[in-house]
């Protein structure tokens, strides 16, 4: 019960003074409270938990962090264990033999 | 799904694993606090492919598994009473009390439904004015805010009829007794993203400098977070212990000011036992004296409650990291989700049940091998 998941804002009204949302999850559709964050627009994304949305989801925010983990992935590229990158282009996985071999051929 | 698939992406979590395996050096004990977070590691593997060093600590955040036994023996009084109608979230219905669970309540002729909104709770008391109405409210800092906005609504819409049974904690104050407890061997923590989303991260700073121990908030897909590993494990091997932020998208400096508010209004602080644990000096909340009247506990005067717990149940020292699931004896032999004889066993985000869904098989993938979101 304590997960919080990501909703699509489908659509808004009021109903009884309280600000309501239909919310879609992935296929799933649920009304949802935005009374704490009244100004989601619908097309937007939010964290919804037990039918209340807490908190707006920030696309630009996403998208850095995704970039960041790209980035990171270049860096591995430049700096990293070339035995890995070299593995992971092949489709294999370095596994201590590999390492062994390389080993013994310094010896 | 946006927001779910781009964070499960294996390519990304092997770049991050990566950077993870070409950073640690030195043996490390992180404790991710929420059992939202420790579902997905375990049924990720993600503990599995990190390196030998980096050890995961599972932490007490989940609300079913450290809801009181006490409090457990209240809804099912309360429950059981024949002008009641006893409104919870599924994941209670099997929480073992004393000597019965909801479930049983429920089939020896007790009111009892599952709701997904405690708003669902407060219409079915406006469509039953002649009954009770209870809302189970436990839960952390996520779930308050909800519960929360119900007791002001019924409040305000002067529906007498509901009321709320209520068993909320706060994460700050079990950090900072896990941090004081002897036995602990914390170095780090992967704060919960969710709870940040509410309450901002205004009170991390102080006990990441008190107790020298990097905070890193942390989202709950793979790479959130594979990220607030990297993040954590980047700052313990550089000496650092700051507050870190790796889940922006949905957490604020400030959390959210409107939910806060309301938590300000509706609820105080107050100490709290937790389950297995122990109390906790102000780790809680209950309802503050302008909302006593909706108080499940004052209506129907079940305050004095005697428990047992089963001996053979060892959820405290899981809760408090100091054994994992498998050390228990019972675990998946007297002890199964079918027959919990704790609530770690029970709720989806408790570590024995993650551990019996996801690790009793022995499957455990290689490193760098498996993808961790297969
Ligand atoms: S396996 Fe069962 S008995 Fe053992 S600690 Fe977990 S819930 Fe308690």
């Amino acid at each position: 019960m304590c997960l919080a998941v990501p909703g699509k804002v489908v659509d808004i009204e009021e109903r009884d003074g309280t600000r309501m949302a239909t919310v879609d999850f992935g296929g799933v559709v649920k009304e949802v409270c935005l009374e704490y964050v009244p100004d989601l627009a619908v097309g937007e994304y939010a964290i919804v938990h037990v039918g209340f949305a807490l908190q707006r989801l920030d696309e630009e925010s996403a998208r850095q962090t995704l970039a960041l983990f790209e980035e990171l992935g270049l860096l591995q590229e430049e700096f990293g264990d070339p035995w890995e990158a070299a593995a992971a282009e092949a489709g294999t996985v370095p596994g201590p033999a590999v390492k062994d071999e390389a080993q013994e051929a310094q010896r | 799904m946006k927001y779910i698939d781009e964070f499960q992406d294996p390519e990304l979590a092997r770049r991050l694993l990566d950077d993870i395996h070409a950073t640690a050096t030195r043996p490390w004990a992180l404790m991710e606090v929420c059992g939202g977070q420790t579902h997905t590691i375990i049924r990720h593997g993600i503990d599995q492919l990190l390196p030998d060093t980096v050890e995961l600590i599972h932490g007490p955040g989940c609300p079913v598994c450290v809801t009181p036994l006490e409090v457990i023996d209240k809804a099912l009084e309360i429950a059981a009473r024949p002008d009641v109608i006893f409104c919870s979230f599924g994941d209670m219905l099997r929480v073992p009390g004393t000597d019965r669970d909801l479930f049983r309540v429920r089939s020896e002729g007790g009111d009892v439904r599952v709701v997904y909104s405690p708003l669902d709770a407060l219409k079915i008391a406006r469509q039953n004015p002649d009954r009770e109405v209870v809302f189970f409210g436990i839960g952390f800092e996520t779930t308050a805010p909800p519960n929360a906005m119900t007791v002001y609504q019924a409040r305000k819409h002067r529906i007498p009829n509901f009321s709320l049974l209520v068993s909320h904690v706060r994460v700050p104050p079990a950090i900072e007794a896990i941090m004081t407890s002897p036995s602990c061997r914390v170095q780090a923590f992967l704060a919960a993203g969710h709870v940040c989303s509410v309450m901002g991260m205004d009170e991390y700073p102080a006990l990441a400098e008190r107790f020298r121990v990097p905070i890193v908030v942390t989202g709950f897909e793979p790479l959130d977070l594979l990220e607030g590993i990297r993040r954590t494990v980047r700052q313990l091997e550089r000496g650092e212990h700051t507050v870190d932020n790796a889940y922006p998208r949905a957490v604020r400096a400030g959390g959210n000011p409107a939910a806060r508010a309301m938590l300000d209004d509706v609820f105080e602080v107050t100490d709290r036992a937790w389950r297995g644990i122990g109390t906790i000096p102000d780790s809680g909340w209950r309802l503050s004296a302008r909302y006593r009247d909706f108080d499940a506990e004052h209506r129907f005067s079940v305050e004095n409650i005697a428990t047992r717990e089963p001996a053979a149940c060892r959820s405290g020292e899981v809760l408090q990291g100091q054994i994992k699931p498998h050390q228990c004896e019972a675990f998946g032999t007297t002890c199964t989700p079918r027959t919990p004889l704790g609530a770690t066993m029970v709720s989806s985000e408790g570590a024995c049940a993650a551990y019996y869904l996801y690790r009793r098989l022995g499957v455990t993938p290689t490193k760098l091998e498996a993808s961790p979101v297969a």
